[in-house]
């Protein structure tokens, strides 16, 4: 069987690519509500709350790793944002320009490796330059009036790592899972099972 | 909590009327300049005057105070981080809490970055309540020249949403009469929930996959130029809505930098 | 305006050792109306699929040719080899007309509100943007579409999004029309309706494929029979009558519904026990109007009716899977009603088929779907294996033991579902359609395997719009009315 080299989208991913962000849409709107009650309950470390990060940084990551093809990572961020507007959150139209820049991190990553490794490590480094992006937007929009060394920069290194453990590493393992399923069969992620 | 599909608004109103793009754009044009300061009067302005505009929508307080419901949490969240760890405390000191001293500059950053999280949220949450996801993308194909195969794509994938309500019911009722459930056991629970969530995640994937071939099957993907059955018009109103929302964020900057309390993020 | 031309064709899933459909050759004349028979799993909805340009090379290996009017369907729907020039765009658009209904209409709803998915083939075919909302209304009546055209697509019954799915594919007038299995979930004056929009929406001008197992019911629509044989190549071709007369008795045998073979009725030869369940006017309100019903040990009860009458609501409640607004059911001699049960128990005394098979599969490969149950009621292992080998066996699954239930085609779907309730056989079954989808000698074989469970002293509700199924099987009948907006009653029974 061939290989899909050729960087136009086929329906199929672009449609996969919606799902998914649609799919991570109503978890983000769920997750909107988890970060704003956990905010108070982490209120004796805030930055660690970045932890929690990670997931709004999955759909960059897991959209790359299952599409494979230029853009990916950013379609599926930006519409997992838009949707997640639609669907009303408490940021209202700033998701929209903060999920682009979010998935151009992970876009970035894949693309410096030529859009040819979809294996741990590009996870991991699309995970953790889809956090750098966000900690940056964070950075000057939302916590510029907060102590840079006790809590501005702690905050933009946890959620670095957030991104590489939560978005990257959990993205890969959500891939690994969903292989079996042969839903990902017409997508490279998903090749080389046994015949039945 | 509920999800809402459909717009909330009264859809005649006269600017939920205006096309989609055109109420987006106005929004982000609109709210994103107000994230560059962090004093408190620019949020102040601009709240009143999106309060103002609220009726114009079609949008009723109460539905509106129901929507931003979660931006009171958020608020809680900013004003305990900023009692932590605020960089600025200057000052009258007000009291302190253990180690951390609340001084009147704490507690004005604080208020100016409630109002602002207030402020740039309720344009977009405003402009979401009156809009329908269909006439979105089609203004989108249509006004923004958005690609169609991507705005529809991710059209097609929105209508999944509710079936797949549907569908977490009925994996929830296949896993009991299968004899599969949780009882008390918290843990249980917990498995069990991730394990049908999965399977919600496939499904969805699963069904994203044949909606994809029923796409094509009706020519989605054929190459013919595209028709459009329709028609989503940007009118002189919608450039009007535009450059009003630009001028409007630009005259309250100004105001607040005449006045001398302009506090940008930057510097 | 389409002729169909195959030579040697086959095509072999991706992660599939057998061949779907091997060593086709077939010519369907253009205006001709043919009916495509074959056994469950045969290979029809993958020729189908296979026409109107929907088996993408990563999804498979195929071999030979598949032409429509000289061209591959693959190709044509490429945009790579697309004419450039506006006026071969509009022939091109023209000629290259193939519409197709899946088995499964849910899935085949792209847009939010009816009447726009309806369009949204026209808008794709490029059709003038003026002629398009005439198009829409004119298809909606035909095939009797009761809702205005804002109407949710999500909020539709099986019924009616076949329907609209229909609507959807006429809009764009094709050249080829496909139908699989297109009045499968209809009850029978529905599937009459849509029989006729067929008939009044095909001219000459149009070649009619469709795949349907009921043969009597779709001979109005076709001058030809195409039987499949299950392992590659043509079984049987020609007109209706020539080959029901040259073949009856052979196709009948290997599992084609050939019109004129009535089934035997299989008679319960015991009388019914006392009540497994019981059900007092339970009504769940908009889904349900007041019922009662009683299912006896060692009998089989029907239950029968119109689209949205309720049938699978009623299901869910006798399995103990939804609770009822008012009324009260009562079973197994518990004092709780079933829907409060732990689910152990529940699966213990009750087992559930639902309409949808899939909405019932929790592993991913069928010897486990079946293994599932029987592990967890605490059989040994070699019984497991034994209950396992043996449904496999007699419902024609053994080959895809390994497959993912997802990848089966409809019958063996419906096959598997049912398979799981009989693994436990528990005392009671409460089955939704358990026949749809099934060739002759599968329907056999599930009726035998119930009509097996019945003798044993268990009791079964059935779900069905099968004729056959309800004169054969059952003992007792219970139609439901159409649905009307359930009026709580304002008493509620003790
Ligand atoms: N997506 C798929 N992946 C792998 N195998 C498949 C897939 N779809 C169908 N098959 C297999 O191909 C064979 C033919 O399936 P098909 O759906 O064409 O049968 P059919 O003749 O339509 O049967 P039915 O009457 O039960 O609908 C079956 O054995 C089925 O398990
Ligand atoms: N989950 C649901 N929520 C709300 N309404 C529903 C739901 N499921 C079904 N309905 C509605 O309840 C009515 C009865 O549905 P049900 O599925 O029980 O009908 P049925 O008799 O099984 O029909 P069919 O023969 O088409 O399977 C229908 O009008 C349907 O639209
Ligand atoms: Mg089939
Ligand atoms: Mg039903």
């Amino acid at each position: 069987m061939k290989n899909t080299d050729s960087n136009r989208w086929r329906t199929i991913d672009v449609v996969i690519a919606s799902v998914i962000a649609v799919a991570f849409g109503v978890i983000f709107w769920a997750w909107n509500t988890v970060w704003s009650v956990t905010e108070s309950a982490f209120a004796f470390f805030p930055p660690a709350q970045t932890l929690l990060y990670g997931v709004w940084l999955m759909p960059a990551v897991l959209g790359g790793l299952i599409i494979r093809k230029p853009g990916a990572s950013i379609y599926t961020e930006l519409v997992a944002a838009i949707i997640s507007a639609l669907l009303g959150n408490a940021w209202g139209a700033t998701v929209i320009p903060q999920g682009l820049l979010q998935g151009l991190g992970a876009e970035l990553a894949f693309a410096a490796l030529r859009y040819r490794s979809f294996r741990l490590p590009a996870a991991l480094l699309a995970g953790a330059l889809t956090g750098l992006s966000a900690a940056i937007f964070d950075f000057f929009a939302w916590n510029s009036e907060t102590a840079l060394w006790s809590y501005r920069i702690p905050y933009a290194l946890l959620t670095v790592v957030s991104g590489a453990v939560l978005a990257g590493l959990g993205s890969w393992a959500l891939v690994r899972a969903l292989a079996p399923t042969g839903v990902l069969d017409r997508f490279g992620a998903g090749r080389d099972r046994a015949l039945i | 909590m509920t999800l809402v599909f459909e717009p909330v608004a009264d859809p005649s109103a006269p600017l939920a009327r205006r096309n989609p793009v055109a109420k987006l754009g106005a929004a982000l044009l609109f709210s994103l300049p107000l994230v560059s300061t962090v004093d408190p009067l620019t949020p102040a302005i601009a709240l009143l005057v999106e309060l103002v505009l609220l009726p114009f929508f079609g949008v009723r307080y109460r539905v509106l105070a129901r929507r931003a419901a979660p931006l009171l949490l958020a608020a809680v969240g900013v004003l305990v981080t900023m009692v932590l760890f605020a960089a600025d405390r200057s000052g009258e000191l007000l009291f302190s809490a253990g180690p951390f001293e609340v001084t009147t500059g704490v507690l004005a950053t604080a208020t100016g970055l409630i109002l602002r999280i207030f402020a740039v949220a309720l344009p977009g949450i405003i402009v979401f309540a009156t809009t329908d996801p269909t006439d979105l993308a089609d203004a989108l194909v249509q006004n923004a020249k958005a690609p169609a195969r991507f705005a529809l794509g991710a059209l097609a994938a929105f209508r999944l949403l509710p079936l797949l309500a549907q569908e977490w019911h009925a994996l929830t009722l296949a896993r009991r009469a299968r004899g599969v459930d949780a009882g008390r056991n918290p843990v249980a629970k917990v498995r069990l929930f991730a394990s049908t969530a999965f399977a919600l995640l496939v499904g969805a994937l699963r069904r994203g996959v044949r909606l994809s071939v029923a796409m094509d099957a009706r020519g989605f993907d054929s190459g013919v130029p595209r028709t459009y059955a329709r028609r989503q018009h940007f009118t002189g109103a919608d450039t009007a809505l535009l450059a009003c929302a630009g001028v409007a964020s630009a005259a309250i900057l100004a105001v607040t930098v005449a006045l001398g309390v302009f506090r940008p993020i930057v510097g | 305006m389409s002729e169909v031309q195959l030579r040697g064709f086959g095509w072999r899933h991706a992660g599939r050792r057998a061949w779907a459909v091997r060593e086709l050759d077939l010519h369907i004349r253009h205006g001709e109306r043919v009916l495509l028979l074959g056994p469950s799993g045969a290979g029809k909805s993958t020729l189908l699929a296979a026409l109107a340009g929907l088996l993408p090379e990563d999804s498979g290996e195929s071999e030979g040719t598949i032409e429509i009017d000289g061209i591959s369907p693959l190709k044509a729907f490429r945009s790579s080899g697309f004419p450039r020039r506006p006026e071969d765009q509009a022939s091109a658009a023209a000629q290259f007309q193939v519409g197709i209904v899946f088995q499964d209409p849910q899935t085949q709803l792209v847009m939010a509100r009816s009447g726009d998915d309806v369009a949204f083939g026209c808008e794709n075919r490029g059709v003038p943007a003026g002629e398009i909302w005439p198009r829409v209304s004119d298809a909606l009546d035909r095939v009797g579409f009761p809702y205005p055209i804002t109407r949710s697509t999500s909020a539709l019954s099986g019924g009616e999004a076949q329907r609209l799915a229909l609507a959807g594919v006429l809009a764009l007038r094709p050249g080829l029309l496909l139908l699989d299995e297109p009045t499968a979930n209809l009850d029978p004056s529905g599937a009459e309706l849509i029989r006729e929009a067929v008939a009044r929406a095909t001219g000459p001008e149009t070649t009619l494929i469709i795949v349907e197992h009921r043969v009597a019911e779709a001979l109005t629509l076709v001058d030809r029979v195409v039987v499949l044989e299950p392992g590659g190549g043509v079984r049987a071709d020609g007109a209706p009558e020539m080959i029901f007369a040259a073949y009856g008795d052979k196709l009948a045998d290997e599992g084609v519904w050939v019109p004129g073979f009535s089934t035997p009725p299989v008679k319960a030869t015991t009388k019914a026990d006392p009540d497994l369940v019981r059900a007092e006017h339970v009504t769940v309100p908009g889904r349900l109007a007041p019922v009662s019903i009683a299912a006896g040990a060692g009998e089989v009860v029907a239950v029968t009716g119109p689209n949205g009458a309720g049938k699978s609501t009623l299901a869910l409640l006798l399995g103990g899977l939804l609770a009822p607004a008012s009324g009260r059911i009562e079973a197994f001699g518990d004092r709780q009603p079933p829907h409060r049960w732990r689910a152990a128990t529940l699966t213990q005394r009750i087992g559930s088929v639902f309409q949808n098979p899939e909405h019932q599969f929790v592993t991913s490969r069928v010897a486990d779907e079946l293994a599932l149950g029987p592990r967890r009621v605490g059989r040994s292992p070699d019984e497991v294996r034994r209950i396992v080998d043996d449904l496999l066996d007699r419902l024609r699954l053994t080959k895809l033991a390994a497959a993912n239930p997802y990848t089966l085609s409809g019958g063996e779907a419906r096959r598997l579902s049912v398979a799981t309730a009989l693994a436990t056989a528990p005392r009671l079954l409460v089955l939704d359609e358990p026949t749809f989808g099934q060739d002759r000698r599968t329907w056999r074989e599930l009726v035998d395997l119930l009509a097996g469970l019945r003798a044993e002293g268990h009791g079964i509700v059935a779900v069905t719009h099968d004729d056959a199924f309800v004169r054969t099987l059952a003992d007792r009948v219970v139609p439901l009315g159409a649905a009307e907006p359930a009026p709580l009653p304002r008493r509620l029974l003790p």
